[in-house]
């Protein structure tokens, strides 16, 4: 974890598309803790002049150990929201900023897990788990032990020498999430990665996730389609509608951890869904 | 149990249905009178295996069409590798290379083995020669396929672990193209094998696609299907060797692409 000095007074960055109302509601220890992420007028065309807007000016910005969920419907934008922050596509306008410094291509302090597991099949378990250590050569020995930690963490143990077609869906999905933290990177970026599980798999997993954040605090920027699941996970919700992707409502949630999957038959937690749902509909998104 | 008995009670029954079917070829041979320049006997296809080996003639043959093919194998397979990595990682050898990749893949190629002949003489190096070209263009073209055929999420990944174009090659590119690569090994080994018959059969001091035409000319016929006999257990040993190291090698591969093969006999499969 990477400690920031404070940015400036209200650094947090101003967003033109939610009200002042949902800006004073964040939390002032976000405040504080410097910003991890700052996104700044983010803009992404495809194609030329007459190509498509998948983002348009997108605001926010994300604090040390901050779990911020952006909720939004297909298409979007979010996955190439996403994609811009990994720095695997470049945006068109705007800023995107990871501790202070610009996004302009792959950085090795981020973490990514995609929607599917994404497991090469040569490798084991282990294997998969070290990709990240191998590519950025930062040592088997060493980082082995720390695989292994991450390994009970997410209750894999005994199953480092399986390979990955012999595990379930929701195992996949585990080694995939101990892949984007072994190499402590200060941002963990999540692409849907519980999409393709079953709905009872995927509330397991997210009782998983949050078990896994409150140990580790990592900063995590978390896409989903699930308004319940963004609920459940989220520090800050920002919701995103299509043509053109763009965020139509940011807001914290209060509800105090760690949750559990009670938490969901909550009355505010029923607030939550309905804001969002209504940011939704107000932007077009669901139709 | 049930399973092992039935098994093996299915084993009696194939070797029953070889040992009739040679029976009924034999009895039709006899009692319709058909000459042996036409249809030999199995019985008599036999005796001529057997001379043939213990006279150590058929040793001799079978050693240099085996290495011919053994030699051809590896000759164009190992450019093969080379070359197909070249295509799949340059966009611009590509482009320069392509006119001729498909010029050849279109072409028959043992149509070029009398040429081979006059270029490089009646001996081993002509069938060498010949054997690998025809094994050279299936691993080519499965190379190339293979190594363009990692997933782009998988790509992402390493992309997003800031790899470089070398690391996503080795660590991506190649372990994820040796499917394909072996289904392509599969077929260049046969090709090989076919490879150095023809050109046998074009002009040659020995070997047994020269045997088979030697006995052609003398109306040997039961010598020549004592000798396709031979080319037909050869063919399954080396085929057998290429499996053997790709079941080693791709242990991880469970849906074992029966689809590549195929493929590769469509794109490369021109002799």
């Amino acid at each position: 974890m990477r400690w920031r000095p404070i940015a400036g007074i209200g650094g947090r960055p101003n967003n033109k598309n939610t009200s002042e109302e949902t800006l004073r509601a964040v939390a002032p220890s976000i405040e504080l803790a410097g910003n991890v992420i700052t996104v700044r007028a983010l803009s992404k065309r495809y194609g030329a002049l007459d190509g498509v807007e998948a983002l348009h000016e997108v605001d926010f910005s994300v604090g040390e150990g901050e779990f911020l969920a952006i909720v939004g419907p297909s298409g979007c934008g979010k996955s190439t929201l996403l994609k811009i922050l990994a720095g695997l596509i470049p945006a068109s306008g705007g800023t995107a900023l990871l501790n202070d410094v610009p996004i302009e291509g792959p950085r090795r302090d981020i973490g990514v897990a995609f929607q599917s597991p994404v497991l090469f099949p040569w490798r084991s378990v282990l294997g998969n788990v070290l990709l990240p250590a191998d590519v950025q050569r930062l040592g088997r020995a060493r980082m082995t032990e720390r695989a292994m930690e991450l390994l009970a963490l997410v209750g894999l143990s005994g199953f480092e020498h399986r390979y990955p077609w012999q595990l379930s869906g929701g195992m996949q999905q585990r080694v995939s999430l101990v892949r984007a933290l072994i190499h402590d990177p200060a941002l963990l970026l999540m692409d849907e990665p519980f999409g393709a599980l079953d709905a009872l798999t995927r509330e397991a997993m997210n009782v998983e996730l949050q078990r896994i954040w409150l140990e580790r605090r990592k900063t995590v920027v978390f896409i989903t389609h699930s308004t319940a699941e963004a609920v459940f996970l989220a520090d800050r919700i920002a919701v995103m509608t299509p043509r053109p992707g763009r965020i139509a409502d940011l807001f914290p949630v209060e509800l105090p951890r760690p949750r559990s999957l009670d938490v969901m038959t909550h009355e505010k937690f029923g607030g939550y869904v309905r804001r969002i749902r209504a940011a939704l509909n107000a932007g077009g998104g669901i139709e | 149990m049930t399973r092992m008995t039935g098994g093996l009670v299915n084993f009696v029954l194939r070797l029953m249905l070889i040992a009739v079917t040679l029976a009924v070829w034999e009895a039709l041979v006899r009692l319709l009178d058909v000459p042996a320049f036409i249809l030999p006997t199995p019985s008599s296809i036999f005796t001529a295996l057997y001379r043939g080996i213990a006279s150590a003639l058929y040793l001799n043959h079978i050693g240099i069409t085996l290495a011919e093919t053994l030699i051809g194998f590896v000759v164009g397979t190992v450019l093969a590798f080379a070359l197909g990595i070249a295509v799949a990682l340059s966009r611009s050898i590509e482009y320069f290379l392509y006119p001729f990749i498909v010029m050849f893949q279109a072409m028959p190629k043992v149509a070029l083995a009398p040429l081979i002949i006059v270029w490089f003489g009646l001996g081993l190096t002509s069938k060498v020669v010949n054997a690998a070209l025809v094994a050279f263009f299936p691993l080519m073209v499965n190379t190339i396929v293979g190594l363009r055929s990692a997933e782009e999420e998988k790509v992402d990944l390493m992309r997003s672990l800031a790899a470089s174009r070398w690391q996503v090659f080795w660590m991506l590119r190649l372990p994820n193209a040796m499917p394909y690569i072996f289904a392509g090994l599969e077929i260049a080994m046969i090709f090989a094998l076919i490879g150095a018959i023809v050109a046998e059969f074009v002009g040659a001091q020995s070997g047994l696609g020269m045997l088979i035409q030697s006995m052609n000319f003398t109306m040997d016929v039961a010598g020549q299907f004592s000798v396709l006999l031979i080319l037909s257990v050869l063919g399954l040993i080396l085929n057998g060797m290429v499996n053997g190291v790709r079941r080693r090698v791709l242990f991880w591969d469970v849906s074992q692409k029966v689809d590549a093969v195929a493929s590769a006999q469509k794109k490369g499969g021109t002799l």
